[in-house]
């Protein structure tokens, strides 16, 4: 499964505490507004210990909202989200110290090295030491950013902040990762790296909670799926239960995502776009 | 083609279009727009009062001075005038920097299928727009008094309309210029941090120097060995070379009633010449720039870990650890924060020399009463120092977190605890050059122990209270999106703070004013100064209590703030 799963696996094992059965994360009637505008309409969701759930919609459907809700970093308007049990809203110094967040877009600090951001998202999730340092050096030899362990993040390029980014995500061990738009700016080898690193760390115990346009990528790695549009789930399930759903027995994910969020209307746009550049 | 107007290629009102249509709309959307523009309107009009009236009244006492009056005006307008063009020299390299070549919509731009000379036009108006709109609305009451004092008709106004205008293109274009020679030599990034160096060197040198020469020397010509030296050190002029020199004896010329076409025509067309060969540079050199602009990534490698931030933060918290030590590297490594320092330097290198300078001893005895109701007063006017300390370095301490948002909201860090992480990171180094300042400042005025202890220990106070008010605000009024740590400050918000510390200053002085006239009082009735112990502990009382509040408030609406914030 993962190239050189010995030294490199145990930087992807969830600590051990509290990893009983039962779920990983749960939303329970989740609403966010921003005035009048309702991002998210009373989300109701479970993701069990264990698996990778993808989270896909059309644009403006509430996807990055919800992940940042599960993130801790918007509050809801309504609802709770409990992660691993504990409330991210009455406790959500014990709900984040669960979570690796991974951000769709790489905003760092350009004036730390690389290093330096690892051990500093270390040390504000309470973890130092020697064990930090170990795991600064596995994860950087892992995204091939050890010679660059000393540079300044301004000097990185796209991809690069973007392993960073991901690093950063599990240096201080996290139970769940929560991650918007995973794919972004990697290239085809670190991408491959990347589900790889999904597929061990879950095999590891850890739970997946994953947003992606990529649907080729949520197909191959999630166990289970929900689509949201307009803010509310439309359809939820393994790939198979998808199918049923949509009524497309033996469909791929991207033929049952057009049935269910409109896609018969794309045709119609297809067929209006050919007519105009005719013209 | 079905209605749609295909245009042969976008003009120089069409480029600017997003620019003019962000502010506007920047403008309505704003919730607290007329709160703002009203505060900025009474500012605004008080500063220009301000301005008008000094000038008038300098103006005024000049024609009063027989023979030399026409000189000496002239000579103020010319130092205005060769002043403002330092400083729009300065600002235009520097927004020149952003406009042409870190932008982020220059990608749009530079990709459509618009000519070299009409993007020059559009990104020089918007440089001059962005670099000189503070010295247009300095100069405003400046020309006014001019034209009031010499009771000049509504030509003179049109006319310095019309010398202000050229006069601010010449150096836009000569800035942006120096910009585009200097990103293509060096890398935009590394070009951006030289230019930050270099213009605060050259701001900092201008500030100091101007003080340095005590330009009040004019008022008094006494002081000058003899009045032939005086009427020649005026005759000189500052430099033909310069457009300062052109305009100010354009308008002086009108004002004293014979025209002086020549300086006027020179300086149009020295600006119209200007822009072609900066139209035909831009044409030439601009691509060239972009791309090197582009290519900013340059290794470079951070320091080692310091030993002595580890160790004096041994015991804490390991998120407190961290958050200090990034925010001190952080600090270090960007140049355009801690190039501050330089300014921070001059600000109290000035500020005492001024103190030392003071004509407190003039008298045949060392006034006791003087020496120490100005060492009393140089609290507050410390504390001044302070604050516009703590506005350049506190205030924008969250603004700068803006993008990083995600990381301290999804880690289970307290929002308190990055507080207070900044909080310390400000007030220590503050505090060691408040304490200093106040201690050196009075012992140089000779102020007695009790004026000296009182002020130290209320200015140790008072640092506590400016970095929560700075670090208040700055988190009530942030500013999320830029890349220049530098402009925070001169923020609504930070005019906010400015004036919030004011308040607070003149509090902490009005109630502490009374046991030291009591003091000052005790010497004057009994010949022997003594310390009221009830005037002493209502006034420490009543500051102590104020100092409380400032440092409570702020830091409570500051964190309800960001707490209540989806990033």
């Amino acid at each position: 499964m993962f190239e050189s799963s010995g030294a490199h696996s145990a930087v992807l094992t969830p600590p051990s505490r509290d990893a009983g059965p039962g779920e990983m994360l749960e939303l329970r009637h989740v609403r966010k507004s921003y005035g009048s505008f309702v991002a998210v309409k009373g989300l109701d969701l479970s993701v069990h210990r264990g698996e990778i759930f993808g989270f896909l919609g059309p644009n403006g459907a509430g996807k990055t909202t919800t992940i940042r809700m599960v993130a801790g970093v918007l509050r809801p308007s309504s609802g709770r989200i409990l992660v691993g049990g504990d409330d991210l809203g009455r406790e959500p110094e014990r709900a984040k110290s669960r979570v690796g967040y991974i951000p769709d877009r790489p905003y760092l600090y350009d004036k730390l090295s690389g290093g330096e951001f690892l051990r500093f998202v270390a040390g504000l999730w309470g973890r130092e030491g020697d064990e930090v340092e170990r795991r600064v050096d596995r994860l950087l030899e892992l995204f091939q950013l050890a010679p660059w362990k000393d540079e300044l993040i301004e000097s990185y390029s796209h991809g690069m902040r973007q392993k960073v980014l991901i690093s950063s995500a599990l240096i201080h061990q996290p139970e769940l990762i929560v991650v918007d738009e995973p794919m972004v700016g990697l290239d085809p080898r670190s991408a491959r790296l990347l589900k790889d690193l999904f597929r061990t760390f879950v095999a590891n115990g850890g739970t997946v909670f994953l947003s992606t346009h990529t649907l080729e990528v949520a197909e191959a790695l999630c166990d289970r799926i929900a689509i949201i549009s307009q803010g509310e789930v439309i359809a939820f399930g393994t790939m198979d239960e998808l199918r049923e759903q949509a009524h497309a027995g033996g469909a791929h994910l991207e033929e049952i995502f057009l049935k269910v969020t409109g896609g018969e209307a794309m045709n119609d746009i297809i067929e209006g776009l050919r007519e105009a550049i005719a013209r | 083609m079905n209605g749609a107007v295909v245009r042969s290629r976008a003009g120089l009102l069409w480029l600017l279009r997003p620019k003019i249509r962000t502010k506007l709309n920047r403008a309505k959307t704003d919730e607290g727009k007329v709160f703002k523009g009203f505060l900025l309107g009474f500012v605004g009009i008080f500063f220009w009062s301000l301005i008008f009236a000094v000038i008038f009244r300098m103006l005024q006492y000049f024609r009063g001075t027989q023979g030399i009056g026409d000189l000496l005006a002239s000579k103020l307008l010319g130092l205005a005038f060769v002043t403002f063009l330092m400083i729009l020299v300065l600002s235009n390299v520097i927004t020149a920097l952003s406009t042409f070549f870190l932008s982020e919509d220059l990608e749009f731009v530079v990709a459509a299928p618009v000519d070299s000379d009409t993007v020059y036009a559009a990104r020089l108006t918007e440089t001059i727009v962005d670099s000189s709109w503070m010295v247009a609305l300095l100069a405003v009451p400046l020309l006014i008094a001019y034209g009031v004092v010499y009771a000049a008709g509504p030509v003179y106004y049109l006319l310095a309309v019309g010398t202000v205008i050229p006069f601010l293109v010449i150096p836009a274009v000569i800035g942006s210029a120096g910009t585009l020679l200097l990103v293509n030599i060096f890398p935009a990034r590394r070009t951006r941090d030289l230019l930050a160096l270099v213009g605060l060197f050259a701001a900092a040198g201008v500030v100091a120097l101007f003080r340095f020469l005590r330009p009040e020397r004019l008022m008094s010509p006494e002081e000058f060995s003899s009045l032939v030296d005086f009427i020649a050190v005026l005759r000189t002029p500052t430099s033909t070379w310069l457009p300062s020199e052109w305009a100010a004896t354009a308008l002086m010329s009108y004002l004293s009633g014979r025209f002086d076409w020549f300086h006027f025509a020179f300086l149009w067309s020295t600006a119209a010449v200007c822009l072609i060969a900066g139209a035909w540079l831009h044409g030439r050199y601009f691509d060239g720039g972009f791309t090197r602009a582009q290519e900013g990534a340059e290794k470079k490698e951070g320091r080692t870990r310091s030993k002595l931030v580890d160790r004096v933060l041994a015991r804490a918290e390991p998120s407190t650890r961290v958050m200090v030590a990034k925010e001190i590297r952080v600090f270090f490594r960007d140049t355009t924060q801690w190039s501050q320092l330089i300014l921070l330097g001059v600000l109290v290198a000035v500020y005492v020399y001024n103190i030392t300078v003071l004509p407190l001893y003039t008298g045949e005895q060392i006034s006791f009463l003087l020496i120490n109701a100005v060492s009393f007063l140089n609290l507050g006017l410390a504390g001044f120092v302070v604050a516009a300390i703590a506005a350049r370095f506190v205030f924008p301490a969250m603004s700068i977190e803006g993008r990083m948002m995600w990381l301290m909201q999804s880690s289970p860090v307290d929002i308190r605890t990055i507080f207070w992480s900044k909080y310390w990171v400000g007030t220590v180094p503050l505090l060691l050059v408040a304490v200093p300042l106040i201690v050196g400042t009075n012992l140089v005025l000779d102020a007695s122990p009790f004026v000296l202890a009182l002020t130290t220990l209320t200015m140790i106070g008072i640092t506590f209270a400016l970095t929560a008010l700075a670090l208040g605000f700055g988190a009530l009024y942030p500013n999320y999106d830029t890349e220049n740590v530098a402009e925070i400050p001169t923020s609504f918000g930070g005019l906010l703070f400015m004036m919030a510390a004011v308040s607070y200053l003149a509090g902490v002085v009005m109630l502490e004013a009374w046991p030291v006239y009591y003091f000052l009082d005790s010497r004057i009735q009994a010949g022997q100064a003594e310390v009221g112990l009830v005037p002493l502990l209502m006034g420490v009382t009543g500051a102590a209590i104020l100092t409380g509040f400032a440092i409570w408030l702020p830091l409570r609406a500051g964190i309800r703030h960001v707490q209540s914030v989806d990033f």
